[in-house]
């Protein structure tokens, strides 16, 4: 097997508070492979979140990273200097966030938006950001001439489609969604999610996945890991932790789940 | 590998008169037609549960129920007195008391410069409900025992020092404080933990059948209407497509709408298949497409189970 993509060692955050450090993430790691969907999931205030903009070092004050490694390709992202992460940040791993559908700038038409990006991170002129605003929205499923439109003018479940087109458009090789879609209509989420999981196969990135759901989680993801307090109790292949989780809470989590009546002995 | 959920069951309940009923209702905006038709019947004990997208209505419906909105056109019915109109102020005063509402975000809906305690003691102090400062301390007591908070631990917090869970207790608390027939919950777990849900959808379904008051449960995922609703409605663009016992509209749902909801419910047994991306929003595209047209042809499919028929 390849070595993996990204290679969390023993990563601890802290949040510094009145009464000391209290300890968010502790001593957590895990792999994400090239081309896997990885899926973390756990309880609002587990650390799943802290996680997210560890990785990216957008952790801040009061939170702090208190020790680990964060390897992209051998390379420790937490000892980069600033100018040479501001080159992986978006180029190397992008992110998609849950509000990420309010990030978009009000004032600006959606194709200056990613001309924005593209000129920022490969400097393209723009005449080059037009053609790949276009190629990105036809992935995404929107009609190219809506690039002229504001924000505004489109519905929450398409600006979160957008979102993830400004990402996918320099080609990132990790994507980290943070609940990508919880703020959207299960229809609207199945949606973006069929697509997340097409373009990912046709373009090989890798995804860590951020939810509470479990159930969406097994749905969409190849491997898994569950976080309680901070500390990840288990990790495992999609199957084996939902159909034998080894640990107590991942159990707690999955019974915990409202689902349809009559769902797996009548379907 | 999950408990099924247990489903509610009917009683005397569902021939009760209705604390509040919706006579073809319509609402519209400009030329944007918001609401189409909407007949409902709210029962002391029993619970209704509008299900459907953003903007199919469905919090436009809840607003015209609360008050906060006022139809174009069609009935609204007070205990079978017809109160279209606003009327009296004292009549306002009591329909106002008999209607409350959890909203959806528990975060946004505490003061936060208040304690839980105020927050709780104004409803009852405001309504009459004591007349001493200790009625008050043990009435704010019993409020956060009915839904599973300890007063000794909770009552001299304040919001930030409570979970999204916690808050969304104190909220449905607050509402209970004044006494109501009819408790209108728009979402009230869209914005906690999926582990949590469970518990507050047990809670409110304990609130109903203790108090028998009339629930109204607003949600986007069908899932969770069968945990609290005996009788359910899926909405889409402003019309109701499907109706009838949730029982009946879960397992035999026949709209290809209500069908479409159900198959974009999270299931661990059925994970994406690669490349079917374009199928799924092809389908889920003409599905919009066919139900939105007006139209008020109805077939009953069941004994409690109705739906509308396409339009043109």
């Amino acid at each position: 097997m390849n070595a993996p993509l990204l290679q969390i060692r023993s990563l601890d955050v802290d949040y510094l508070t009145d009464g000391g450090a209290f300890r968010a993430v502790k001593n957590v790691s895990f792999d994400i492979g090239r081309g896997e969907l990885f899926g973390l999931a756990g309880e609002s205030g587990c650390g799943k979140s802290t996680i997210a903009y560890a990785i990216t070092r957008l952790s801040k004050p009061p939170a702090w990273v208190a020790g680990g490694e964060v390897l992209l390709d051998d390379q420790d992202l937490l000892k980069l200097p600033e100018a040479a992460l501001q080159k992986v940040r978006w180029r190397r791993i992008g992110m998609v966030f849950q509000s990420a559908m309010n990030s978009l700038n009000p004032l600006m038409r959606v194709a200056a938006q990613f001309h924005d990006v593209l000129a920022r991170h490969i400097g393209a002129t723009k005449a080059q950001s037009r053609t790949r605003a276009e190629e990105m929205f036809k992935l995404v499923g929107i009609p190219a001439i809506r690039l002229d439109d504001y924000p505004y003018q489109f519905s929450g479940g398409m600006r979160q489609r957008i979102v993830i087109a400004i990402c996918l458009a320099l080609q990132p090789e990790l994507i980290i969604m943070d609940e990508p879609t919880t703020a959207l209509d299960v229809v609207v989420q199945r949606e973006i999610l069929e697509q997340v999981i097409d373009l990912q196969r046709s373009h090989g990135f890798s995804v860590l996945f951020i939810t509470h759901d479990l159930h969406l989680m097994a749905q969409l993801c190849h491997r898994v890991g569950v976080m309680l307090k901070g500390e990840l109790v288990e990790v495992g292949d999609v199957r084996q932790v939902s159909r034998a989780p080894a640990h107590e809470y991942t159990r707690k989590l999955w019974g915990s789940i409202p689902q349809l009546p009559g769902h797996g002995a009548a379907a | 590998m999950n408990a099924q959920p247990s489903l509610p069951v009917d009683g005397a309940e569902a021939l009760a008169e209705p604390v509040v009923r919706l006579d073809r209702i319509e609402r519209s905006f400009g030329v944007v037609q918001a609401l189409r038709g909407i007949s409902l019947a709210l029962k002391p004990g029993r619970a209704l549960a509008l299900v459907g997208e953003s903007g199919c209505g469905k919090t436009t419906c809840a607003r015209i129920i609360a008050r906060m909105d006022q139809p174009t056109a069609g009935r609204m019915y007070f205990r079978g007195r017809d109160i279209t109109h606003p009327g009296a102020k004292a009549d306002e005063a009591a329909y106002r008391r008999a209607v409350q509402m959890v909203f959806q975000d528990p975060f946004a809906s505490l003061n936060p410069v208040f304690s839980i305690q105020h927050h709780l003691a104004r409803p009852l102090k405001l309504h009459g409900h004591v007349s001493s400062k200790a009625e008050e301390i043990s009435g704010v007591a019993d409020l956060l025992t009915s839904v599973g908070l300890d007063p000794a631990v909770t009552a001299h917090k304040f919001p930030h020092e409570l979970s999204g869970g916690q808050r969304q207790r104190v909220n449905i608390a607050r509402a209970l404080g004044v006494r109501p027939d009819l408790l209108v919950a728009d979402e009230p777990t869209s914005m906690l933990d999926v582990s949590i849900r469970l518990g507050i959808l047990e809670l409110l379904s304990r609130i109903k059948r203790e108090r028998q008051l009339a629930l109204l449960y607003i949600t986007h995922d069908i899932a969770t209407a069968a945990y609290v609703a005996e009788e359910v409605i899926v909405m889409f663009a402003g019309q109701m497509v499907e109706w009838g016992d949730t029982q009946a509209v879960i397992r035999q749902a026949r709209h290809p709408y209500t069908k479409l909801l159900l198959s974009a419910v999270p299931d661990p047994d059925r994970p994406f298949v690669p490349g079917d991306s374009a199928r799924f929003l092809g389908h889920a595209e003409e599905v919009r497409r066919i139900s939105r047209p007006a139209s008020d042809t109805i077939e009953q499919v069941g004994p409690n189970h109705f739906i509308r028929a396409l339009g043109a």
